[in-house]
């Protein structure tokens, strides 16, 4: 039930310029659960602690990915990218759905 | 097609190519051949080994003799130093990877004694004080080139090193290979050249010793993929691989790690 209310939140609001905090909080915080992105694992974003470094830092989100496409394959799939790829396939091994995913690609849009 | 010993030589070079500062005998220490901090720590736990009354342990388990009179050493190759670097072993008799641990439950079958648990103490007390008598003497680990059965598992090891599993979709070579040296969160990734040397080891973490097949169950189980089981012949053959790329290693276990 949660869950749907998140989803047609985030789709009300996709729409609209500004997002709401809310929103927001939820990408982030999907994004960072150790059960669910785990992103700062490999990644560093923002001030996270002790972040991985087997990725590239999540920063300048909209100048490095104007297309949104291209940033969702790369989380659903990362190996559609690169077949070598040491980024876990998000969405293909149903690790995020693709409302998470779509949660956690507006907040980091922010970045 | 590229053998054993190629895939060795490019194994070692990758790594070397990697860490150019880095001695080569230095890899045996895992993460901290690599991470300065972590070492200076390390080395003052080396001090007073962890595992001292592990070693102890082990050598009243050898000695020990069985019900029948007879002991280990009716097993096993003489002098006892030359043990532990001999294992893992192709063994043409069952036509399959025999590890240390499996050796010893097999002698331990032989002689009508019950076996002994791989998650157990008694076995990793026994591997501790081999490795210990052990020490300083270089892997020889051999596929023999006269058997296909030797080969096949050997390869049917290193695929396993190079294949992605898990939800999170990882190999081992993910890991300890093309990442190796990098963080996950705060966990900095050892070479997979090293790793067989020197178990088994004390973790601090769990305040006990484990074998190299819980180390290769704990890595399995964090791609959230299914492990198998300890001595499983899929962990046999990984370690058959595993132990190959470290030919010429010196045995410098039982070790301490995080
Ligand atoms: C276990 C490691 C790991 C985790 C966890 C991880 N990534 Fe990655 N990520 C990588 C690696 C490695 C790359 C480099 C490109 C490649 O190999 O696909 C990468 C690349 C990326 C890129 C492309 C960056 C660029 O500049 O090209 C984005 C965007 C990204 N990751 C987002 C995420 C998000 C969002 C999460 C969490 C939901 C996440 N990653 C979790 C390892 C990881
Ligand atoms: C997602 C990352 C990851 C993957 C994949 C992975 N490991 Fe690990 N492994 C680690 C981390 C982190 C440690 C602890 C730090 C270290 O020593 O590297 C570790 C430790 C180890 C150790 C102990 C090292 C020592 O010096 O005592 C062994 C052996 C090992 N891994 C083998 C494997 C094998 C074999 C596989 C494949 C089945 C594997 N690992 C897959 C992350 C990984």
């Amino acid at each position: 039930m949660r869950n749907k209310i998140i989803v047609l939140f985030s789709l009300i609001t996709m729409a609209p310029l500004a997002l709401s905090e809310d929103v927001l909080k939820q990408g982030k915080n999907l994004a960072l659960e150790r059960g669910k992105g785990n992103c700062l694992a490999c990644h560093s974003i923002e001030d996270g602690q002790l972040p991985g470094s087997l990725g590239p830092p999540l920063l300048a989100m909209k100048a490095r990915f104007p297309d949104r496409e291209r940033l969702r394959l790369q989380i659903h799939d990362a190996s559609s990218n690169n077949r070598h790829s040491r980024m876990p396939p998000f969405g293909r091994h149903q690790i995020l759905t693709a409302e998470e995913i779509e949660l956690i690609m507006d907040y980091l849009y922010t970045l | 097609m590229a053998g054993p010993e190629e895939d060795r030589l490019a194994f070692v070079a990758f790594f070397q190519a990697r860490f150019p500062e880095i001695p080569l005998a230095e890899f045996a220490n895992g993460i901290y051949a690599i991470d300065s901090d972590a070492r200076d720590q390390w080395l003052d736990i080396e001090d007073f080994p962890p595992y001292e009354f592990t070693i102890d342990a082990g050598e009243t388990l050898w000695q020990d003799p069985f019900a029948n009179g007879k002991t280990y050493s009716n097993c096993f190759a003489d002098p006892i130093e030359d043990i532990r670097p001999q294992y893992p072993r192709f063994d043409a008799g069952s036509g399959e990877v025999v590890t240390l641990e499996l050796a010893i439950n097999n002698c331990r079958s032989a002689n009508d004694e019950p076996l002994f648990a791989y998650d157990g103490k008694e076995i990793t007390a026994i591997t501790a004080f081999l490795a210990y008598e052990s020490r300083g003497q270089k892997l020889d680990i051999r596929v023999p080139a006269d058997d296909s059965r030797a080969l096949d598992a050997y390869e049917t090891g290193k695929q396993f090193y190079y294949t992605k599993r898990g939800q999170l979709n990882f190999a081992c070579s993910d890991c300890h290979g093309i990442s190796s040296g990098q963080y996950v969160r705060a966990d900095r990734l050892s070479t997979g050249l090293g790793h067989p040397t020197h178990f088994p080891v004390y973790r601090s973490k769990t305040g006990g010793m484990v074998s190299l097949h819980q180390r290769f169950s704990g890595c399995v189980r964090d791609v959230r993929a299914v492990p198998f089981e300890l001595q499983s012949i899929e962990f046999r053959n990984l370690e058959y691989f595993l132990a190959y790329m470290s030919n010429g290693f010196e045995v410098n276990g039982p070790a301490s790690r995080k």
